[in-house]
């Protein structure tokens, strides 16, 4: 991996999944008053840190080196995919027939949520359908998510505009 | 799609239920007092039935009404002898609608809404920001 995209990675990752979170949140605020509707969240800094994890380990470069050993077999498969209708967004990451290949889209994948990281939501006091969303806690969360975003944001754009300057001086 | 859109799915979604939430309560508080309707009998109170339903997204979920139902609940019974409607006894059966209920349910709906409405203007700003990076 370059030291460009490693710079960015970071903040793309974490981007990423506070975006997720964010939808997350919404969907808890949205079924404020659905019966037996539990509210889910994830640990972000858990989540983060072992999705950064994954992309900075050298162990992720073996892997796209070992992808090109396979990497006819795949293009021969991949004519039937395609005539079967299945779309690119699916593969999550781009096909690799060489280890000069940039593996674009890799760190998507490394910040998709599983199933057994989405938890439900503790709360203090349930109430009587079943429904477990704590309106408070979930505006809370969710104007903390949107400043957190919006504050990666603003620290990617410093990031930009220091390698401007460099590049222009 | 990235996550973000997909708020905008949910919270109009939601949206859109407690619209119909709304219209249930509007119509139950405008004939609280409706002792007869189309089918003879009088008015019953109406209740929406939420139900999450996933929105393309694995987590996140959004809320469909799944049915209205009917509330079947005993009828007011008023005392009023000189009603045409009156039984052998002077009694008219009157809508089981509650009205402290249906204030309540009022309130709550408003609230729900507002919420939802903040939800989408915040995912809004938040992808308008994402969308001027790297401009000055």
């Amino acid at each position: 991996m370059n030291k460009l995209d490693a710079n960015f990675n970071f903040h793309q990752t974490a981007l990423n999944l506070r975006a997720q979170r964010q939808e997350l949140l919404a969907g808890n605020l949205a079924n404020a008053d659905t019966p037996n509707y539990k509210a889910r969240d994830f640990d972000f800094s858990a989540k983060l840190k072992d999705a950064v994890g994954k992309i900075a380990s050298p162990s992720g470069l073996l892997g796209t080196a070992a992808t090109v050993v396979g990497g006819a077999a795949a293009i021969a498969a991949l004519p039937a995919t395609l005539a079967a209708g299945s779309t690119f967004s699916a593969a999550k990451s781009l096909l690799t027939t060489s280890a000069m290949h940039i593996g674009l889209g890799k760190d998507q994948a490394d910040s998709a949520l599983s199933d057994a990281e989405v938890k439900y939501r503790e709360t203090p006091q349930g109430s009587v359908d079943g429904n477990t969303v704590d309106a408070d806690v979930e505006r809370n969360q969710f104007a903390d998510n949107a400043l957190r975003y919006e504050a990666s944001l603003t620290i990617l754009r410093g990031d930009i505009q220091k390698m401007l300057t460099v590049l222009q001086a | 799609m990235s996550s973000l859109f997909n708020v905008f799915n949910i919270s109009s979604s939601a949206m859109s239920a407690q619209s119909l939430r709304m219209n249930t309560v509007a119509s139950n508080l405008a004939n609280a007092d409706s002792a007869t309707s189309a089918n003879g009998q009088p008015y019953k109170s109406k209740q929406v039935v939420f139900n999450a339903t996933s929105l393309g997204s694995p987590f996140a979920s959004g809320v469909a009404v799944q049915k209205v139902v009917e509330d079947d609940s005993a009828p007011r019974l008023v005392h009023s002898p000189e009603s045409p409607l009156a039984d052998e006894n002077g009694f008219v059966t009157m809508p089981n609608v509650n009205l402290t209920q249906e204030m309540v349910n009022m309130i709550s709906t408003s609230r729900a809404y507002q919420t939802n409405v903040e939800t989408m203007n915040a995912a809004k700003t938040m992808l308008q920001k994402t969308l001027t990076l790297g401009q000055n």
